[in-house]
Formats: C-alpha cells, structure tokens, sequence
C-alpha cells in the first residue's frame, strides 16, 4: 500500500541552481546555500519553514551546517543517499516518502559539487572498495574503464556500434545547443568531430563522457495541500523505486548472471508497480548520463524497448528533440553540467512545467532516472 | 618510478592470493549448492550460512570483454598507457569473470600485446607475476 500512499501525495514546487562552470569561486558549502535559496524563493517558501532535508553522502556540508545558514526551523527528517549519481531520484522520492507520512512538510533535497576544480576521486591511490582488489592493480582504474567495460560487450552481444553512442551524445549536446545555461550551449557537436575525439577507454572517447563541472542545484517539496497553493504548478511525485539488484556490484557490475541488466531493471519494476504511467504514457525523459551507454542501457532498463535493443532505439534521432523520446533536455550531464545528475531532476520539473529550453509539447509526465552502474533511484514526475 | 596499485588482501581473499604465490587458481565455491562465488566473501550468498571451500580451477577461459584506457590515469599506469585490461570468463563458470591483463608473458609489461589483437571470445590460460614476496598476481596468455 506504501505505492498508493506516495502516489502523487508529494509535489516539487521550487527549483534553483548556480552557474555551471569549470571553476567557480565559492566553496560548496556556499553554493549549496545559494541553490537552496533560489529553490525557496522559486517555491514563495521561507527558509525557516524548511524541516526536512535530503542529500547525497558524497555530499560534503552536511544537514547541520546548511540548516544553520539558512535559517531553516527545527528540523525533523534527514537522509542521505549513497552510490552517487544513484541518489539523484531517491533524494525526491525519500522525502516524498516522509512528506506522505508526516515526518516533514517542507523538505529540500540538493547537491553542490566542484568537480571541475577540484580533484578526481578516483586518482587517490587508495582502494575504495572490497571490489577495487580485483579490478584496480590491472589498470582499471576510473569510473570510465569501469563502465567501457560493459560498453564493449554491450555493443559484442548486440551489434551497436560507436554510431549508437554517437546518437546519445549529439542528441543531448543539441539540446545544451538551445539552453543558454548548459556548459556547451555554444559548442556545436558533429559526428565527425565525435568520430575523431581522443580515446578516454577504448571504446569510450571524450564525447561519452560527461562534463566536469563546479555548480549546485536544489529542489523543495511539499505536500498536496500546500502545493496547491504555490506559485509554480506542482511537479507531482507520481513514483518512486530504488534499486540495488541481486549479486549487484556497484560500478564493476561483472559477477553478477547478467551483467547487462543492471540496477535500472530493478529499480523500474518497483517505479511501476505502483505508477498510473507507463513507458508508453512517457514522452520525454532525463536519464543519467555520466557516459553516453549508460543512455542505451536505461532505454533497456526502464522499458522504453527490450533487453539489448536500446543502441536500435537511438537510431532516426529517435532521442533528438522532435523524436520518439528527448532525452536530457537541458544538456544532460554530457553537455549541460554533471553534478550528480541533479540537473536531470531539475530539468523533468521544467519538463512538467512546461519551461524547458526543449519543451515537450504537452509533456504530462517525465521519467527522472540516476545512474545506470550503481545501486539508483528514479521518480516519475507529472503535472 | 611510480607505485604500483597492489590488492588489498584481506580474510576473504587472503587463500586466493595465497595459491596464486604458488602458481595456483583458487575460486571459492559454496558448499551446500556447488556454486562458484567471486569475488570471494565470508559466506555463500546462496544458502545461507553455507561455508565456501577453495577450489583449484583449470585457469582457462575467454576474454568477456576488454577495454583500453588512454590518459589521464594514474602514473604508473600513466607511463604504459594505452595497454588492455580484460575481463576473462572462467571455463568452470562463465559468470566468474576475472579482471586482468592479457601478456605475452608471465612476467611480460601489461603494454606488450597490441590490443588491437584482442577478440571477444579468445581463448586465455592463467599465468601469474610474482610482484613481492605476498602478492602475486593473475594475468593472461592468448592460449
């Protein structure tokens, strides 16, 4: 009964975000309280009706230092979501959850992240999990050997080429063509160019992969009551589902019995059971994209086709503006900022508003999906 | 010279690394359902509370997979970038799949064999490189 409980109880009324650059001055602590402040005044919510938090545990300014520097109330629900760009979704849908069940009224969810000055994470010698002894001392070492890895078996076992890639990647960076905000708004890419890109891991190059980005983003939720009331049209929470399949290990998933059906499988059986919207009833959405077959396999993933004919679906620019399902419609994390996909989650609330630089005429619902690679998280949002 | 990454050897993979000293594959399988488990853990996730037993496997298997990682990485690495990295599917159980480096000889430079060489499908056996005196590590020859 927990699906007939959140279903649409829950709406996000406020969205803000920083710039998105390279390097930006302030620390991520000030970011995030800029983002958060901007998704409050979007929402006409004051600080100190905030009373619920939810971030990511990669995120560095904890519950206690952004509540203190808002202004928010006393506060009554915090969570924090791990695996990263899995988190994304479960930010929303954790206190949607909380919302519907009385924990809180008011919560914000945000990531802040200097990626694009900072450091990378996986270029500190230490093993960062019981599964980096198998994998790291062989030279497989970044996120983008790990997930080059199923890449090339992907496309062994069903017949993509790097043409299907290729079709993520110039479709996303066409939509940060029209978003004045996205990173590369003013960088044309052409499948000439994609084709002669540096390697980054073979079969990945530097197109498949997202950006490097300094920037913060911040969302705020209430219930139906309230939301009704608000000065932007609600993005209901319609579904919520988290995924942590069998046997599943996170980033090197190859040890499990199908490699190729990852978290996503996991995480759509639980988003539907209890969703009025289906696949069919999708006509856009944000799916998470730090590298370009993270796309295809969530195609998968999520039902939009079957099992190893996601690279297939891509074809005719079928996630092209105009096409069978846009896809990232700011930018993604290829090409508009890669905070986490945190924009993803902003970017399907503009989707339902109605306020996208690529609008989906009459969009009613917008499937939010984390990453593909890591236990994930992914909410349908409807007008 | 740069460090090298080396495994962090702990309860639970301490025998595999173990046999490897001694030129041996060891996989842990479980005792209630005969099932392979890898990597290796404390018990079997498929029966619960089952023991694991250590088991000598042949060493032969196909490459699942492979990539090639260009720069930026870490240094070590850095300096025999582009080399391959393998993914090789057991004989014993395909969905054992270890992650590794194909070589043109036990103790041959991860960056020897061309990747551009490398199939899906081919046909590997183990070999392994003694890196000190508690760690070796598996690696692969084109069979």
């Amino acid at each position: 009964m927990l699906g007939l409980m959140l279903k649409d109880r829950a709406a996000i009324v406020g969205i803000g975000e920083t710039d998105f650059a390279k390097r930006l001055e302030p620390s991520e602590k000030r970011l995030a309280c800029e983002a958060i402040l901007a998704a409050l005044d979007d929402a006409g919510i004051a600080p100190c009706e905030v009373d619920g938090f939810a971030s990511y545990t990669m995120e560095t300014t904890d519950e206690v230092e952004i509540a203190k520097n808002l202004g928010a109330g006393d506060v009554t629900f915090f969570s924090q979501v791990g695996y990263g760009g899995g988190a994304g979704p479960a930010t929303v849908g954790q206190l949607a959850m909380a919302i519907a069940t009385g924990q809180c009224r008011v919560g914000v969810a945000w990531r802040s992240r200097k990626r694009g000055s900072g450091g990378r994470p996986w270029a500190g010698a230490q093993q960062q999990s019981a599964s980096a002894t198998w994998t790291r001392p062989h030279g497989l070492l970044r996120p983008v050997d790990e997930i080059a890895m199923l890449t090339r078996r992907y496309m062994h076992e069903f017949g993509a080429t790097r043409d299907h890639l290729a079709n993520v990647a110039l479709a996303v960076r066409g939509m940060a063509n029209r978003n004045p905000k996205a990173m590369m708004h003013d960088r044309p890419l052409t499948r000439e160019e994609y084709m002669r890109a540096r390697w980054i891991s073979e079969p990945l190059c530097l197109f498949d992969n997202c950006l490097e980005t300094d920037g913060a983003l911040a969302c705020v939720l209430v219930g139906a009551e309230r939301a009704r009331d608000c000065r932007r049209p609600p993005a209901w929470v319609h579904a919520f589902g988290q995924g942590l399949p069998a046997q599943m290990h996170t980033m090197v998933n190859y040890w499990c019995d199908d490699p190729l059906r990852g978290p996503a499988w996991t995480c759509a059986d639980q988003l539907y059971r209890h969703s009025e919207i289906g696949p069919a009833e999708i006509a856009v959405a944000q799916l998470y994209d730090a590298f370009s077959p993270l796309v295809l396999l969530s195609l998968e993933g999520y039902r939009f086709c079957g099992r190893g004919e996601g690279a297939a679906f891509s074809e005719k620019g079928a996630l092209e503006a105009g096409g069978r399902l846009p896809v990232n419609t700011s930018g993604g994390g290829l090409s508009e900022a890669y905070v986490h996909g945190f924009n993803l989650i902003n970017e399907g609330v503009r989707q339902v508003r109605g306020t996208s630089p690529n609008q989906v005429p009459g969009a009613e619902a917008c499937l939010v999906t984390g990453g593909e690679g890591v236990p994930t998280s992914a909410v349908i949002l409807r007008r | 010279m740069s460090e090298r990454l080396l495994p962090h050897v702990d309860e639970d993979s301490r025998p595999f690394f173990e046999a490897a000293l001694r030129g041996e594959l060891r996989i842990p399988r479980c005792t209630a359902t005969g099932r392979f488990v890898f990597p290796p853990r404390a018990l079997s996730p498929f029966a619960p509370r089952a023991p694991l037993e250590w088991v000598t496997v042949s060493g032969r298997g196909t490459l699942w997979s492979f990539v090639v990682p260009h720069p930026p990485l870490l240094p070590w690495f850095a300096e025999r970038a582009p080399y391959a990295v393998v993914a090789v599917a057991l004989d014993e159980d395909p969905r054992v799949r270890l992650v590794g480096n194909v070589v043109a000889r036990e103790d041959g430079p991860i960056e020897e064999v061309d990747p551009g060489t490398l199939r899906i499908g081919a046909r590997v056996r183990v070999c392994f490189e003694r890196v000190n005196d508690a760690i070796a590590l598996p690696r692969w020859l084109l069979a």
